[in-house]
């Protein structure tokens, strides 16, 4: 694996981290209390000015995995052309990782929808709520251990007999 | 066992700013709205018919698709995603499949690659004139839109005539394709090609130079190059803004690196230029559309036995050992196609931007996580932004003009 100019350079002072690659694609592995100022250093100094996408997987029955949350930030360099993935790992109890609203503008619903669907929270997002399901949903239906076929919501609904009909 | 309620923030009320904006209205817009043209709603602040601010409220559509993903198979869950972006179902399926067969590292034919680039283009056109045509309907001109809506039919043909479905198609495999491209569809589609550019002329004389359309869209909604790359826009809102990227171009994928296109860009950044944009790229796809057509290469559209995805004919299952094999292990439940431990980030240039997907594979042959990182979803976060100052009667036009599908938006 021959690591571009930057990546080398990014290790220099983010001695945390760690790189890998499948097929091609550059992943960058990071804890998570550097995550902000890894963000801001790829931002800021290598020109990484789009924030493609926020997502988050939940490795609770994935194979040989030792943390519950893997989050995952794409980015791209609009005019490097560059990509790179940068993830890091987060466990319960403390799963609230600094936002990245300040840094780009698109965070700002991409955090709301993992927040959503993981329950993780994002220190110093202004409006963090809800955004797909409503705001009295009791669970994160995207982690493992939400079944498939709903819990919770579908027991809460009245049985309407044909008297009360 | 009793589910313990998330803890959530109650929402910041501001009481002195709340005093401040007594005299503003409070407005409604939608669900269900005709303007909308999808299921989602937006709370408007009103000062006069002037927009204060726009408070999105989105989900009405929300079916899990992402959770769905987790539970069916790689070539199952693509019709799944002939739900998301229903207007040109044909890119998403091209989307799924690029990104599955990245994380399987699989290369696939280049008579293929050549049909899922034909597709994909022919999805362009269908749903850049869908959306430019709501455009047109929204500010008041409707026979544009019947044009563009008469055209599209066409293409629905050439799609049933391909697949047999004209609306959701599902029509890429893991490896390749549902079926090979026959001469009557070849014929088709060189009908289309033939036919379609008049109509376009017709479309172009129609809408391009109508003063009142020009007044309603020009300077309406302008996003700047900064806060389009800052939003993460992508497609052909970014390219109205200045941004010169297209994923064909910068890291081509499918037949796109053998093919002449240009890449259309605007600097205005207001819906007139997306308007524009989008006329200009049909022209560029149908350019593709030709190429690719003429150039399609003879050969398999599947790979071949060895790669262990994609089902064998019947000639080689009956005739061949390996064909037998294949067939045996894809079909048993317990069986599959082998998947790596590990993930993969893949897009595609949809019609609407950059549509991706997050996969991680467990080995087994249903994604761990299969992500989609939608374009309207980051699209409609923009919205506020740019509707700020404007009359409640631009909003239409905004709305249209950024292309938003309530299916994809909520997934």
């Amino acid at each position: 694996m021959i690591l571009p100019s930057y990546l080398l350079a990014l290790k220099q002072d983010f001695l945390s981290a760690t790189t890998s690659e499948y097929i091609g694609q550059l992943r960058l592995r990071i804890p998570a209390d550097e995550l902000q100022s890894l963000l801001t250093a790829l931002k800021q100094r290598y020109e990484f000015d789009m924030l493609i996408d926020i997502t988050c997987v939940d490795y609770l029955n994935y194979r040989g995995a030792t943390d519950r949350f893997g989050l995952v930030y794409v980015l791209l360099g609009t005019e490097s052309n560059e990509r790179l993935i940068v993830r890091t790992y987060l466990n319960e109890p403390d799963l609230t990782v600094p936002s990245a609203v300040p840094l780009w503008e698109s965070a700002n619903w991409l955090e709301r929808e993992v927040f959503d669907m993981f329950g993780i929270r994002f220190a110093g997002h202004p409006d963090l709520r809800r955004i797909l399901l409503p705001p009295e949903f009791a669970s994160f239906p995207l982690r493992k251990d939400y079944p498939l076929q709903g819990r919770g919501e579908r027991h809460n609904f009245p049985v309407l007999t044909r008297e009360s009909a | 066992m009793p589910l313990a309620p998330s803890e959530l923030s109650p929402p910041q009320v501001d009481e002195a700013g709340l005093a401040e904006q007594d005299y503003l209205w409070t407005l409604n817009f939608g669900p269900q709205h005709p303007a909308t043209h999808t299921t989602l709603r937006i709370v408007l602040k009103l000062d006069g018919e002037r927009v204060v601010d726009a408070v999105p409220d989105i989900g009405y559509l929300h079916s899990g698709f992402e959770k769905i993903g987790e539970h069916l198979d790689y070539n199952q869950y693509v019709t799944v995603t002939d739900r998301m972006n229903y207007i040109s179902p044909m890119a998403n399926n091209v989307a799924w499949h690029h990104a599955v067969e990245a994380l399987l590292g699989i290369e696939i034919t280049p008579r293929c690659k050549y049909i899922r680039t034909i597709i994909a283009e022919l999805a362009r056109i269908s749903d850049h004139l869908l959306c430019n045509g709501a455009v047109g309907l929204d500010v008041g001109a409707f026979t544009f839109f019947l044009y563009g809506f008469y055209q599209r039919e066409v293409i629905y043909d050439i799609f049933e005539a391909l697949c047999g479905a004209r609306f959701t198609n599902s029509y890429t495999r893991t490896g390749g394709l549902m079926y090979d491209m026959t001469p009557l569809v070849i014929e088709k589609t060189r009908t289309f090609l033939r036919a379609f550019p008049k109509t376009l002329d017709d479309m172009e004389r129609l809408l391009g130079r109508n003063r009142i359309f020009i007044d309603r869209t020009k300077g309406v909604g302008v996003l700047s190059k900064q806060e389009a790359i800052s939003r993460g826009c992508t497609g052909p809102i970014a390219r109205a803004s200045g941004v010169t990227r297209d994923l064909r171009k910068d890291s081509p994928y499918l037949a796109y690196a053998d093919l002449e296109f240009n890449v259309p860009c605007a600097t205005e950044g207001d819906c007139y230029s997306r308007y524009l944009v989008r006329m200009a790229e049909i022209r560029e796809s149908l350019k593709i559309v030709e190429q690719a057509l003429e150039n399609l290469p003879s050969g398999p559209v599947n790979v071949g036995v060895d790669e262990r995805v994609a089902l064998p004919d019947k000639k080689q299952v009956y005739q061949t050992i390996e064909g037998t094999i294949t067939h045996f292990e894809l079909v048993m439940l317990s069986r599959g196609f082998t998947v790596p431990n590990d993930e993969m980030y893949a897009a595609i240039e949809a019609p609407n931007g950059e549509l991706g997907f997050y996969l991680a594979g467990d080995g087994s042959d249903r994604a761990y996580r299969a992500r989609c990182r939608p374009p309207s979803f980051i699209h409609f976060a923009t919205f506020p932004h740019l509707i700020r100052g404007h009359t409640l009667s631009d909003i239409v036009a905004v709305l249209g003009s950024l292309n938003i599908i309530a299916a994809e938006l909520d997934r």
